[in-house]
């Protein structure tokens, strides 16, 4: 299972600040976003690539197939728009 | 030597200003940006703003940017400010200070500062629009400018030369 932090317009569209996957580890990013699509079908466009970024442990991650493994700190976000 | 703060606070420009210059000697050039909420986005009326932040994933982004300014620029002194919270039109969200022996150093390495924390540290704006009333009638997220992404590309380009044989 995959714990994913959700933030700002995403968190608002999906209805809560943290959405629970059960999606086995290891994952990739592309997984994880397949998951995210299917549970939440309604928002698949706002959940694309490139509609929502992804960081694991607090970075950045530009790569699709980059892994996620148990107990990453995952989330999922718009484009930032800071300052 | 860097300051790196995420803040509900307010902050003083010339307080900053002062710590970017008490006792150094070696810095010639001081140069700092402030962003501030302005009334209109996209012709429409805004009554204010609030900033959303990923706290943690925030300061550490906040601190690769600026280790990125100080790996490509000589500088002395670096203070970044960014607020979070509510904010209303005219207050002051973000201060960026650099200070270096030369000028060029310090405009670039401000403007690459703000360039990048714009579109790669985790925060995110909504803001609350007014009718013509000045009631307020609805609060929509900021969404990303491609302008925003171009301006890194900038650098980007600016980059390719230093990595040619």
């Amino acid at each position: 299972m995959i714990q994913v932090l959700l933030f700002a317009r995403l968190r608002d569209q999906l209805g809560a600040p943290v959405v629970n996957l059960t999606l086995s580890t290891p994952a990739t990013v592309q997984d994880l976003r397949q998951a995210l699509q299917q549970q939440f079908a309604e928002h698949a466009d706002s959940l694309a690539a490139g509609q929502a970024l992804v960081a694991i442990n607090q970075s950045l991650i530009n790569d699709e197939t980059a892994v996620i493994h148990n107990g990453d700190e995952v989330a999922l976000f718009p484009p930032m728009t800071g300052g | 030597m860097d300051v790196i703060k995420v803040q509900t606070d307010d902050f003083t420009v010339a307080e900053e200003y002062q710590q970017l210059c008490q006792t150094n000697r070696n810095d010639g050039a001081v140069v700092f940006f402030v962003g501030r909420v302005r009334e209109l986005n996209q012709h429409d009326s805004i009554s204010r703003l609030f900033l959303e932040h990923y706290p943690g994933m925030t300061e550490r982004a906040l601190s690769d940017i600026v280790s990125a300014a100080r790996a490509r620029w000589s500088l002395g002194r670096v203070r970044l400010i960014h607020r979070i919270g509510a904010l209303d039109i005219e207050d002051q969200i973000v201060f960026v200070g650099v200070s270096s022996p030369h000028r060029q150093n310090a405009f670039d390495a401000a403007a690459f500062i703000m360039d990048f924390l714009k579109s790669q540290a985790p925060f995110w704006k909504k803001e609350t629009l007014t009718a013509a009333s000045g009631a307020d009638v609805s609060e929509r997220w900021v969404e990303a400018r491609h302008s925003d992404t171009q301006a890194l590309q900038k650098w980007n380009d600016l980059e390719m030369p230093d990595s040619l044989p």
